[in-house]
Formats: C-alpha cells, structure tokens, sequence
C-alpha cells in the first residue's frame, strides 16, 4: 500500500490546521506530518481499527434516539486517530478570551436577575428577555455564591478561513463532551504511543479534580468533604456516559431524580441503604424545567420535587444554577462583545462570529434574499437540531426555512457560512481533511480554570460543516503544544 | 451507598450467574448425550422446565429437540433468561453503575456480551458449542475474581454477594428437583450403568462431579449426591454453603434481622432433614420450601435496601 504524500492531500481553499495550501506542513505539524508519512495506509487503517475496538470495549458511548424505531440505541463513539495540534502561545490567548468571556456572561446573568443594568443602559433591548424562553421568573433574586450562575460553560471555537479563531456559542445550561475528551487522550495513548515520543502535549486529565473543587467552593455547609453527587436524567440520555464517568472520576455518587428528596427542613436527601444522607452540592445534568416538578413542568419524573425550594433556601447548591441558561440564547450571544465591554470595559479578546439577529427587519430581510450564503439557527436549541446551512440545502428546504423565519424572526440569528478549518482525517485508508470545531470548558467558581485543549469534534462526512454527534460527527485528541523555548 | 445502586449491582451479579449456570447446564447435558447408549437420548425438555420457560417456549418452538432448546437457551431475545439476554440485562445494570464498577470489570462486562453475541453462530453449532460454553463460564468465572480482587469490600460488594448466592442456590434447587423427577425414583442394588451415568451428568451441571468424588469418596449414588448438593459445607454450590454465605452479607448491613431469621430456619431445616431418604414427592415438596424461604429473603432484602417501588 502507498504511503501517505502530503502534496496530494487537497486542502481545499481553507486553513488547514495541518497542511499549508501549498502542501507543506506547518512548524509544529511537521513531526506528526513526518510520521504519518512514515506509515503505510494498512498500518494507519490498522491503527484506526484498534482505536474503534479500545472504545468498543471501554464502552465509551453515545446515546442516539431514532424515530423510526421509537428506540434509543447506545452507539460507540466516533474517533479519528490523528491528534489536532494547537500551540501554547495561542492558545494561552485563547484560555484569557474564554476566562474574559465567562467572568462577563456571569456578570451578566446576575445582572438580569438583579437590577438590569444592563437593560437600563440600553445596551440589550428589553424585549429579548420578555421573549426569551430560559429567563427563569423563580430565580429573580436570587444570589448565588461567588455571583457565579454558570460554573461550567462549554463555547463552541470555530477557524475560519484567514486562521482566526472565534466563539461560535456559548453552552451555558448543560453542555457535554469533557469526558470524551479526556477518554481520547487515553485512547491515542493506548493505540498510538509512537505519536508521543516528539511531542509532549500537556495534560488534560486534571479537569475532574478541578470540577470537584469548583463544586466543592458552593457547599453551603463548611465541610472537608461536602456530600456532593451528579444528577442525571438516567441511562437513555444521550450523555449519559459522562454522567456516570464524572462521578467516576471524582468519586461522587450518580444520582438519579428518584434517588433524592426534599424533607421539611429543606434539605435534599438522598436514599442510601443506610438511610438519608443529606446531599451538599448537586451538579446537575437535567435541564431547568425538568428540575422539580413542583416549580416547572409539574409532570417531569426526572427531577426532585422541592429541589428549587431547597437550593432558594440556600440548603443545597446547584451547578449550573436554574436560569444560566438566560445567556446561552443565541440571539443573546450576538450582543456578547457588548455586553463584555459593559460590565468589565475591556475590549474582547475573542470576536463573535458577525451575526444577524432576525428579529432587526434589514436583517430579516437580508437573511431571507441571502439564505443560500447564511447558516441559520434557532435561538434556543442545541444539538444542531433546527437549523439551515445555506450553501448545503435545496431549494426546497430553504423555502420551508424562509417561512419559519418570518413567522417567528425572534427565535433566529443568521450567520456567514464559515470556512471551518480542517484537519487530516482517515477515511477509507487516506488522508481527506474534514472540518472541526474545538470545545474548551470553563470552569468557575473562587476561580476559573480552562481545560487544557478541549474537545475536537470532526464532521466525518465530506464537506458537512455539522460536527455534532447526533449528526454524524466524530472526535479527534486535541493536542496543546509548547514550543521553541517554553 | 444509594439503594437504587445496591438495587442494580445486586441484579448485575444475579443475571451473571444465571449466563454462567445455564452454560453448564447446557453444556453438561450435551455430555450426556455422547456418554448414553444409541437409542436412548436424554431429554432436552428438563432445561425448559428449570428455566420456568415451559410455556413461552412451545408458543415459538415446534418441539424439544437440541436445536431448539439450544437455540432458545442460548441465544432467544424473547427468553429473559437465557444466555445472551442475561448477559444483556447485566451489563444493563453494570452500564447504569458504572461509575461505581472498577473500570476493568465494567469493560469486561461489556466485552462479555458483545463477545457473546458476536459469537452466536459458533454457539449454535454443534462443533463450537463447546468452546462457546467454555468462554462463557471461563469469563464470568474471571469477571468474579476481578470483582473480588479489585473492588472494595464494602457494602456495595455485599450486595453482589446476596445476588449471586442466591441465584447460585436457587439455580441449584431447580437442577435437583428437575433432574430427580426425571431420573428413576429410587436406586436400586443393581444400577443400570446409565442411571450413574445421569447421576453424574447432574453433579456435572453444577460444576460438582469431581469435588463430589474428593469430599464423599464414594460411588454416586443419589442419596450422597443429595446430602453433598444439600449439605456440603465446603462445596461452593451446595446450597447449603450458599446459605451461609448469604447470611454472612446479610449481617454486614443494617436492619437485617428479618432477613436472616428466614435464612436460620430455612437453613436449620436443610441440615435436619434426611435428604438421601426422601422420595420424589416429598423431595420435590420440600425443595419447593427451600425456594420459597429463596423468595422470601429476596423479599426482605428488596424490602429493607432497595428504593421503593413506583
């Protein structure tokens, strides 16, 4: 079989991560480019194959619900060998833009259950909260330890064309995947050693000590070891994997919403075969209005009745906190820069992505005669469920798109179609780039904390700019890489 | 440690040991059947009978050959209890407290139904059953000293004790009373050479025929192999032994004196009672006393630790 010849590896006319246009690769690429050069495509094609059997029998999954089947089926977990590169220098840029971001978002969710500053100032009009679906009336007043509502936020990084990095979204309520990224630096370690002796990426798998003491900062009772536990909506959620292995990883129970209760005295309980333990700190991975039936949706069996109650009690902290998720609104994000240079007067560190808000009439109307050239998405869905990628849709689909659109103009934001940036990626034995995204997390609590890279997500198909797991994407090992004399 | 955790980590043992007991009993029953003269087969019909699957069973199969109770003991979705679906509900339970498995043994967990299934065919046919079998036992077999040896021994590990002793000792009532029923009542002074040789096809379903052979020293003859399999301290399938095992778990938690007044006097009665004696009706009654007093541990232990229903 032929080895790989970077000349004929067809970057298209976008930055690769790897490969120059010209098909050379970049400085801190080189070593990787070598050796995968080295290496015939059996041998990679082999490589690939031990990956995909390591995460079979890890158990490393994904849930996916199917709606022919009515049936929601437990799906290994995409991975593509060849490790993303980021340097340290700028990624060290990258980790202060975040950390800006964050302190700023939080500012601002405080804000808006508060006084409304913000809104006073004119800088958000005061609509968007009126309309938005994830202001949470039950938190005004409300004032978390620390002024802190998102302890962790997960933003969507995208590259475009040129090379530059910006955040495409903010995951402010329960956003996933941390737990695939620190499995796939196990799994590059298990089935590619090789890779590791020109390179020392640094280490990701301090997150879930980190997340611990994030999470121990909130306990309301001062204890060495506050009684802290996960809250999952149980085994048929797609995240479920990394519910349990976080609890895993930090050595806290997994809890389900029948597992707890709310006594008289506002506590929240759980049910141990020793009788009731009171709970400190719950970091919950159910959705607000699926929290406690006695406060949202009265019919959810997912949460715990009382649990509001509880955590407005100060008896028990939630991370994130109800309500966060006020800033996770996409038509929100578009005021983001704004919003940032309100609350700390510092210019952004990381650019949005230009963004029409549909709601404003000249960019209804520009959105609609431009849709072919424009990535719509809904305001307040996750998932990549929802939305229109101009340049890959048919005329038909654009059609339908365009009448939603004038229908509810509030729930959509219209963005340019980015060149997403690519990375080498093993299909079918070669070489084809195929684009990525990259998700950081961000912790905050007494401090922050940035995870070291963050999770790589590949859209396996050629030429799809969906990256997201429910749609056919994968993952990659995200490599932060110090060079020259660091 | 949670209810709903010792719940599932209590099931997780028991589906384990029922993949593991009905690969020997299958496997034993194959051996039989080389092992008897031309002409008489032994019944595949018994197997049904223990898995308590009697019905679901003639609904989908035309009739009690190998294949058929083969297939349906092995590999049948639609049997909760044979080997693949075991295997599937452990793992089920294993996925749902994982974060409370060592990694290794969640992983073997895994592995062991995927493996299962990947292999079905060679389970199925007649040249690969064998081995198949073999695996089958050999990692749950490997999965208990993995569990033993790297999981702390706590309340959580308890609880998979109580799991799998108690399906270990009703698997072994349910082999008993089905195997005497068919076999010739009581043994006469001239035994036909194939009455032993289902004797030992028995013992050899619980894995027992050599420790038999060591601890009582004697032919097999059914009154030993009753006294050995109901009364055998050092035996690890006798039920007795599975008793007391049952009990020590018992006394490391909370609230467990209902549990264990039931144990004692089930327990007492086994060791009080001339088992070798006893023909095949009142054998089969008392057997039944023995699983019910089963039950009704079962019962108390869903009762006192596991959450509440609905």
């Amino acid at each position: 079989m032929k080895n790989i010849d970077w000349k004929t590896y067809e970057a298209e006319k976008i930055w690769d991560e790897l490969i120059d246009t010209e098909g050379r690769p970049r400085p801190h690429g080189e070593q990787l480019a070598r050796l995968l050069a080295g290496m015939d495509a059996d041998d990679l094609a082999s490589r690939q194959a031990a990956a995909d059997l390591a995460i079979k029998e890890m158990g490393i999954t994904f849930t996916v619900y199917s709606d022919e089947k009515q049936d929601a089926i437990d799906r290994t977990w995409p991975f593509d060998i060849v490790p993303r590169i980021i340097v340290k220098t700028e990624w060290d840029r990258i980790e202060k833009g975040l950390k800006q971001r964050v302190v700023a978002l939080n500012r601002f969710i405080d804000d808006l259950y508060h006084d409304q500053e913000v809104i006073k100032a004119g800088i958000i009009p005061r609509e968007i909260l009126a309309s938005s679906s994830n202001f949470r009336p039950q938190c005004v007043g409300m004032s978390p330890r620390f002024g802190v509502w998102a302890h962790i936020c997960g933003s969507d990084l995208v590259r475009d064309r040129d090379g530059t990095v910006y955040v495409l979204e903010d995951n402010l309520r329960v956003p996933s995947g941390v737990s695939y990224m620190l499995e796939n630096r196990l799994v590059t370690k298990r089935v590619f050693p090789e890779l590791f002796e020109n390179y020392a990426p640094l280490p990701v798998d301090d997150y879930p000590s980190q997340l611990y003491d994030t999470l121990a900062a909130l306990s309301p009772r001062d204890l060495e070891y506050p009684e802290m536990v996960v809250l999952t909506p149980g085994i048929y959620n797609s995240a479920y994997f990394e519910h349990s292995y976080l609890a895993q990883q930090m050595g806290c129970e997994l809890v389900e919403g029948r597992d707890l209760y709310v006594d008289n005295d506002d506590c929240v309980y759980m049910r141990t075969v020793g009788g009731p333990a009171r709970v400190d700190v719950i970091y919950r991975r159910v959705d607000d209005l699926f929290l406690d039936p006695e406060a949202f949706h009265p019919d959810s069996m997912l949460g715990v009745p009382g649990l509001l109650r509880a955590w407005k009690a100060g008896k028990v902290a939630l991370a994130n906190a109800p309500g966060a998720g006020v800033a996770d609104d996409k038509v929100v994000y578009s005021y983001v820069p704004d919003i940032i240079e309100f609350y700390l007067g510092e210019k952004p560190i990381l650019p949005n992505v230009p963004t029409w808000r549909c709601m404003e009439p000249e960019a209804l109307a520009d959105t609609l005669a431009n849709l072919e050239n424009r990535v719509v998405k809904p305001a307040n869905e996750s998932g990549g469920y929802g939305m229109l990628v101009g340049s890959a849709s048919t005329k038909e689909e654009r059609e339908e798109f365009a009448k939603r659109l004038k229908e509810d103009p509030r729930n959509y934001i219209a963005q340019p179609v980015l060149g997403l940036s690519t990375v080498p990626t093993i299909i079918e034995k070669h070489m084809e780039p195929r684009h990525v995204d990259l998700r950081p997390f961000i912790l905050s609590a007494e401090q922050q904390q940035v995870t070291m890279g963050g999770l790589t997500r590949v859209a396996l198909r050629k030429g799809s700019l969906v990256v997201n797991s429910s749609q056919g994407g994968g993952s990659k090992d995200t490599w932060i890489v110090p060079i020259g004399k660091e | 440690m949670l209810s709903r955790v010792a719940e599932n980590i209590y099931w997780l043992a028991r589906y384990l040991e029922r993949a593991e007991n009905t690969a020997r009993l299958l496997a034993a029953n194959a051996t039989l059947h080389l092992d008897l003269p031309r002409g008489i087969t032994p019944a595949w019909e018994p197997l049904i009978a223990m898995a308590g699957a009697r019905e679901r069973f003639e609904r989908q199969h035309p009739d009690y050959s190998e294949n058929e109770v083969v297939k349906f003991m092995i590999g049948c979705e639609k049997n909760p209890s044979s080997i693949l679906s075991s295997l599937r509900a452990a793992r089920e339970n294993g996925r749902t407290i994982r974060d409370y498995l060592p990694r290794e043994a969640w992983e073997l967990i895994n592995k062991h139904h995927l493996d299962a299934g990947e292999q079905l065919d060679e389970g199925l046919s007649k040249r690969g059953r064998h081995e198949y079998l073999k695996r089958i036992i050999l990692t749950s077999q490997t999965l208990n000293g993995l569990l033993a040896g790297t999981m702390n021994h706590d309340q959580g590990y308890h609880f998979l004790l109580l799991g799998r002793n108690i399906e270990r000792a009703d698997m072994t009532t349910r082999i008993i009373d089905v195997r005497t029923d068919s076999l010739l009542p009581l043994e006469s002074s001239e035994l036909p050479p194939f009455e032993t040789i289902q004797w030992v096809s028995l013992l050899r379903s619980l894995s027992a025929y050599q420790m038999y052979r060591r601890s009582m020293q004697a032919r097999v003859r059914r009154g030993d192999v009753l006294i050995f399999l109901f009364q055998s301290q050092d035996f690890p399938r006798s039920i007795r032994h599975n008793l007391c095992n049952i009990e020590r778990s018992l006394k490391t938690l909370p609230k467990h004196e209902p549990a264990v007044r039931i144990l004692y006097e089930i327990k007492t009665k086994i060791l009080s009672t001339q088992v070798e004696k006893m023909k095949c009706a009142p054998l089969h009654n008392f057997i039944d006393q023995v699983q019910i007093a089963l039950d009704q541990v079962h019962g108390e232990i869903r009762n006192a630790w596991f959450l509440p229903a609905g």
